[in-house]
């Protein structure tokens, strides 16, 4: 309601300010040029989508993107880091064809506070930010605590590189140090969690290192679920490259993690016997980023509520969640769900900054994994608005064909490096 | 009076009426740059795709259409592209491929 009163508010100056031009009065037109200031907090898949989109779509806008590091390292294909395929720097991406080619002033430091009254972002350098519109785009943090010993001082012993980084490179020196013969463990959250595939693209890619270097060691995966993301898929992928090595425990067979014990690396499940490891990626349950839940913007859960149409909160209005951060199921908490919902945030954002109504969003979801290197498997979707949300299309979409032959695994295996290069070119290049 | 007052304002609105759609439009996506948004996430920016993926930047409309068409039937072997363009109407077919035969 405030939107279409401002929006026709907005309209109804335009034609008076055209009118006005003419007959010699020297208005500026209001409609159709969106102006003002619009900061984005995050520069990950969602955020820049979105400062890099909303810079193409209105020039006009004063864009600040806020982004705490200089460099952005990707959590896909960190695996493949992960694996000995490629090394950090192939999913390092810097911030210069924001500024330089798109205009977008950015600002690397950290968003400490959110004033949605005075519409103001406090900055712990110090400084002070005014918008118009904010998108708030900080991804996932960790539930320090929820698993019983883990906290920040137990993720340098048992890394969840969850967060690309230095949690990967401590993960990867972890592999390269354990003995052969060692026991790997993955320990995967419940549902919804950053990246769903993700945890079993991660032992997949382990078990090809292994496989090579300590071809007797083994992956045990502990699973808070029940059942997981191209399951199928997976399994059939593990029986063909690494027979025997994974193995994977269900909640119902004692799988969900209760607490860790860092000091003799291991691990106890809700029930079942405690387990021994050599390395021990937790992966533990995980909420919005930190600012989000500092000013309040998820409500009552972990994760931010918005209108899926234009991702403005439903807590604060003038401020746009978007990415992990924001409930946007079915959409996955995907890189790429954050980069197609950057840029619906982006039309909605230029479309009420220049009184005018946005296109009918359209949002798409495409997750490769990778099982080993010439070994690729995917899932798609492309979503609209439905009456009660986001909701995906009847018949589009779905995984890979369980029945694929090498070809087509190969060829998915190829087009995961492309897609890769791709959406980080669309994002930050 | 009145009629001094209404007069130039009706004009005007008849100016606007005839001003380019794009003109009107400056601001906000249009449809079919908003489906098209979506390819990006693979394809690359406007279809300018530095890797394995199929480059599609420059192609003509009548291509992009006629080659969705053909993944959406499944004439057109695929390994993702099908099951993407199943989520397309002829109608949103038409309005991608517009969009990507007016970029470079």
């Amino acid at each position: 309601m405030r939107n279409l009163t401002r929006r026709n508010f907005v309209r109804m100056l335009g034609t008076v300010g055209a009118a006005s031009s003419v007959l010699g009065w020297p208005l500026v037109s209001l409609a159709g040029k969106a102006t003002g200031r619009v900061v984005i907090v995050g520069g990950g898949f969602g955020g820049a989508s979105c400062a890099k989109y909303l810079s193409r779509l209105a020039p006009g806008l004063e864009i600040t993107l806020v982004e705490r590091d200089s460099k952005f390292i990707t959590c896909p294909f960190s695996n493949a880091v992960l694996g000995g395929l490629y090394d950090i720097d192939f999913i390092t991406h810097g911030y210069d064809a924001l500024q330089k080619a798109h205009g977008v002033k950015v600002v690397h430091d950290s968003a400490t506070a959110i004033d949605p009254g005075a519409k103001t972002i406090s900055l712990a350098g110090g400084s002070t930010l005014p918008y118009d519109r904010l998108v708030v785009s900080p991804g996932i943090d960790i539930q320090w605590g929820a698993i019983d010993g883990y906290d920040q001082a137990a993720s340098k012993v048992m890394p969840h590189a969850w967060k690309a980084g230095s949690q990967t490179l401590l993960l990867r020196k972890q592999l390269e140090d354990m003995p052969d013969g060692g026991v790997v463990i993955i320990a995967a959250p419940r549902n919804p969690f950053r990246c769903p595939p993700g945890p079993y693209e991660r032992a997949s890619l382990i078990a090809h290192y292994l496989k090579q270097a300590k071809p007797r060691s083994k992956i045990l995966i502990y699973d808070a679920k029940d059942k997981f993301s191209k399951q199928p898929l997976f399994e059939q992928g593990w029986q063909a490259l690494y027979p025997g090595m994974i193995e994977w425990i269900s909640e119902s067979e004692g799988g969900a993690i209760e607490s860790v014990d860092i000091a003799n690396m291991t691990v106890h499940p809700t029930f079942g016997d405690p387990q021994k490891a050599d390395v021990v990626n937790l992966i533990p349950p995980q909420k919005a980023g930190a600012i989000a839940h500092a000013a309040g913007l998820n409500g009552d859960g972990a994760w931010c509520p918005v209108n899926q149409r234009t991702f403005e909160s439903t807590v604060h209005p003038g401020i746009h969640v978007i990415g992990d951060a924001a409930v946007a199921n079915p959409m996955p908490k995907s890189g790429f769900a954050a980069s197609s919902q950057g840029k619906v945030c982006a039309a909605a954002i230029a479309a009420d900054l220049s009184g005018q109504d946005m296109p009918e969003p359209s949002y798409v979801n495409t997750c490769y994994s990778l099982v080993g290197p010439d070994y690729g498997i995917s899932v798609a979707m492309v979503y609209r608005m439905g009456e009660s949300g986001i909701a995906a299309v009847q018949g589009a979409g779905g995984v890979s064909p369980k029945d694929a032959d090498h070809a087509f695994r190969k060829a998915e295996a190829r087009y995961s490096v492309g897609w890769y290069q791709s959406i980080t070119s669309d994002i930050w290049a | 009076m009145q009629s001094s007052t209404i007069l130039p304002l009706v004009a005007v609105s008849i100016m606007i009426a005839f001003l380019p759609a794009s003109t009107v439009q400056a601001g906000a996506m249009d449809p079919g740059e908003m489906l098209s948004a979506s390819c990006a996430g693979c394809h690359g920016t406007d279809g300018h795709s530095p890797g394995a993926i199929p480059d599609i930047s420059g192609k003509s409309a009548d291509f992009i259409r006629i080659s969705l068409q053909d993944f959406r039937s499944g004439e057109r072997e695929s390994t993702v592209m099908g099951r993407q363009a199943k989520g397309y109407s002829d109608e949103e077919i038409r309005l991608i491929a517009e969009y990507f035969g007016q970029q470079k």
